[in-house]
């Protein structure tokens, strides 16, 4: 047992943290430092940056162009991203999609998708849920109908992150009505310029577009874009599914909300002192530092005996999902807590650069406070996506526990 | 003891439901609080002519003689209907405010105007280094000749935005949290050397921050004794606390009611989602917590009146504290249920939720008030 990092993990780090800093964008890092708005723009330029240091995608093994880094240097990596303000990369395309393509996609996919994504060409989303399949995904009735050398497309997707953005949509479909439901799914790669595709955006409770319902009204998809055989696309789908859970963690981002709610706290007054100093407050601040500090190495446990055995990431990653989200809504309750009055304002416009301040309201209402009470409601989706807490836990009391 | 309304209490409640479903539903309120002015002016009209404007005045001042547990009733149908109208600000909040403090001259003026509809105000009494102490009082009070100067800074002014006369707190002695030395002006909003930054808020109502800066008043501004304001104030804010309790109990109904709904209807795995357990239990505590909720709702208004500051706030401290809490539990599962749909803007559930929040805030928060009332515990007799 050595809880220490290694000599060579520390150099590494060192690298890592040089890089950042001779590299990421000043505008962009002042963007993540003061929570305002990202767009497309933003997270193309970075990931144009890290492929051409080689670091295009950390996740992925030195044959396929990706770092081939191991676990620990992949934390790594991430908690120093988080402490650099730089942007998350496309998670859709690189941490989704690209496990799923290099594991069950055939030789002409890879070639095809996998540089584009790495590069920064394409941007991908995913297209799961749809409106009456959201816990239950398997019930999904978006349906693929081959017809010659295509599949016609029909139905509808939700809640798609950053639709708004993408060049490539992957989705899961129905091939086949026949057996149990999982048996007639298939995994399909679809352009979202081709025709008959409409994207309506979806606005959140923080007010933001994040996220979009997209329809597909007689889509004509190439039979070449199907992932793997047909009606086998609930495997992959779960494979995905492990490997988008297993990001959830977000330990990097946990940690760098709780030294930002530290910098809150210290920097609001309460009675004319630091609110860092009220216990009560204290208090919690540590509640939730111990749920992190005990999260990191149940995380780094987890991914690193998957490692060590060499198998598949299993169910254990709904542990990490479930802390994961609560800890990140935590974080996120006690930053707008921190505020105080200051979190009532709504103040749209001050998400944007360009927002020069309200010199009134500059006076007390610190630079941080904008988006933090936004962050709040928006985190809400944390517990919800991905799987929610009610599935984690039915996964780990079915197939951990075996109840 | 008696748990019910009365039969004037009923009839009023009714009226108040009939107002909101034909005249005010989600749809409204959303064109509503996007508009310029953030509420309805027609309704605020209507609230006058319904005599809520002038439901807690004496009759003397051509009020209704009502109490707190009325309010109570008015502002848990303002939570159900989740209104935006200032009512907590000038009726309850600055109306009482002067009802029970104010000179007989002042009192002739405003009652009737507030009543009217035609005059709104806003108690702009916190400071940002203060947080939810409103014995922090910086904004300074200097008395010459009779008159007074005011300077310094007022946050996050609830319903600022359209006030038409401000209740500022300032310091005409003492120094900075001191109990004594605080008085209280009203201040129009036209005063020269006052400046009001207006923005909306995160429930979709309005609220301002205030710069003073060497404002003018005539004597007959002060309100009460100078220098020993505070207790007015205080007062004042337990009442408003009172409201807000019964606001968020309203609200944390409406919510049970549509996740309720929700958990009937919505269908996974080919049932309804409410078969599952786990989410059974989640609206059990649900329930349990409105019906607490309530209780801490009746309690506060039912020492809302009370003079005796010790044994009132203790009750107001206990009302806050415990529905703010409650408030997040219900809110945070209303959403986690509704999945998706739980923190889209589109439903109604997270104007619900962000409501609940934001009334968590306002006035002091759960741990503020927990630690009020834990400071106030009494030993075992």
């Amino acid at each position: 047992m050595d809880l220490k990092y290694s000599p060579q993990e520390e150099k590494f780090r060192a690298e890592v943290r040089a890089f950042f800093d001779a590299e990421l964008p000043t505008d962009i890092r002042t963007k993540l430092q003061l929570g305002r708005r990202i767009g497309k723009d933003d997270m193309v330029r970075w990931q144009k940056i890290l492929f051409r240091k080689g670091w295009g995608a950390v996740n992925w093994p030195l044959s396929f162009g990706g770092t081939g880094w191991d676990i620990v240097q992949q934390h790594i990596f991430e908690e120093e991203r988080a402490d650099a303000c730089a942007p998350p990369q496309n998670p859709f395309s690189l941490k989704m999609l690209a496990p799923v393509m290099q594991t069950f996609g055939n030789a002409a996919q890879q070639e095809y998708f996998l540089p584009r994504i790495l590069s920064g060409e394409d941007w991908w989303c995913q297209g799961y849920s749809e409106p009456g399949s959201g816990s239950d995904l398997a019930s999904l009735r978006t349906s693929a109908v081959r017809q010659g050398d295509h599949y016609i497309v029909n139905g509808q997707k939700t809640w798609n992150t950053m639709g708004q953005y993408a060049d490539w949509i992957f989705c899961l479909v129905r091939t086949s009505s026949e057996g149990r439901q999982q048996q007639g799914i298939s995994f399909l790669l679809i352009d979202m310029k081709s025709a008959g595709i409409t994207v309506r955006p979806i606005i959140m409770l923080d007010g933001e577009h994040e996220i979009n319902d997209i329809f597909f009204d007689n889509v004509k998809v190439p039979v070449q874009n199907l992932i793997g055989e047909e009606n086998k696309g609930w495997t992959y789908a779960k494979f995905l599914l492990t490997h988008e859970r297993s990001g959830n963690a977000g330990i990097g981002a946990c940690k760098r909300a709780l030294k930002k709610l530290k910098e809150i706290a210290a920097e609001q007054m309460s009675n004319g002192r630091p609110l860092i100093e009220d216990s009560r407050f204290r208090d919690r601040i540590a509640q939730v530092e111990m749920e992190l500090m005990a999260l990191e190495i149940t995380n780094l446990r987890v991914l690193s005996a998957t490692a060590r055995e060499q198998r598949a990431l299993g169910p254990e990653v709904s542990v990490l999902k479930i802390k994961g989200s609560e800890i990140i809504q935590q974080l996120a309750e006690l930053k707008m807590h921190a505020l105080g009055h200051d979190a009532l304002p709504y103040v749209r416009e001050a998400l944007d650069m360009a927002w020069v301040g309200n010199p009134l309201l500059s006076a007390h209402y610190r630079s941080y406070a904008p988006p933090i009470t936004g962050q709040y409601f928006n985190q809400r989706k944390t517990t919800i996506y991905a799987g929610s807490t009610e599935i984690q836990k039915n996964i780990i009391s079915q197939m951990i526990l075996g109840l | 003891m008696e748990f019910n309304y009365s039969e004037e209490q009923l009839a009023l409640q009714d009226t108040l439901q009939r107002f909101i479903s034909r005249d005010y539903d989600f749809d409204k309120r959303r064109k509503l609080s996007a508009s310029a002015l953030g509420y309805s002016a027609e309704a605020w009209s209507q609230f006058a002519e319904l005599g809520l404007l002038a439901l807690p005045f004496p009759e003397d001042f051509g009020g209704l003689g009502g109490n707190a547990v009325d309010i109570m009733l008015v502002m848990e149908q303002f939570g159900q209907g989740l209104l935006l109208e200032p009512y907590l600000s000038t009726v309850v909040t600055c109306g009482g405010l002067i009802r029970d403090a104010a000179s007989d001259s002042m009192k002739q003026k405003l009652l009737p105007q507030i009543a009217a509809g035609t005059t709104k105000l806003s108690l702009a009494a916190y400071e940002a280094a203060g947080r939810y102490e409103l014995s922090y009082v910086g904004c300074t009070a200097q008395e010459t000749g009779g008159s007074w100067r005011l300077s310094g800074r007022k946050t996050v002014v609830l319903d600022g935005a359209s006030a038409d006369y401000f209740l500022v707190s300032a310091r005409s002695s003492g120094k900075l949290s001191d109990r004594d030395g605080i008085s209280l002006f009203l201040v129009p909003r036209d005063a020269k050397g006052l400046t009001v930054a207006a923005y909306p808020t995160q429930s979709g109502a309005r609220a301002a921050d205030l710069q003073l800066e060497n404002v003018a008043l005539a004597a007959d501004a002060l309100i009460g004794a100078p220098s020993r304001a505070l207790p007015i104030i205080e007062r004042a804010v337990d009442r408003a606390i009172a409201a807000l309790c019964a606001e968020a109990v309203g609200i944390i109904n409406a919510l049970n009611q549509a996740t309720l709904n929700y958990l009937k209807s919505r269908k996974q795995f080919g049932v309804a989602i409410g078969t599952f357990q786990a989410l059974k239990h989640k609206m059990a505590d649900m329930l349990i917590a409105a019906e607490q909720s309530r209780s801490m709702a009746i309690i506060a208004a039912v020492h809302a009146d009370l003079q005796d500051p010790a044994d009132r706030h203790r009750a107001i401290a206990a009302a806050k504290a415990y529905i703010g809490q409650a408030g997040r539990l219900v809110g945070q599962h209303a959403v986690q249920m509704h999945g998706g749909m739980g923190v889209v803007d589109e439903l109604i559930v997270s104007h619900y939720f962000k409501r609940l929040t934001m009334i968590d805030l306002s006035l002091g928060d759960a741990d503020y008030h927990l630690a009020s009332f834990s400071d106030s515990l009494r030993p075992a007799s």
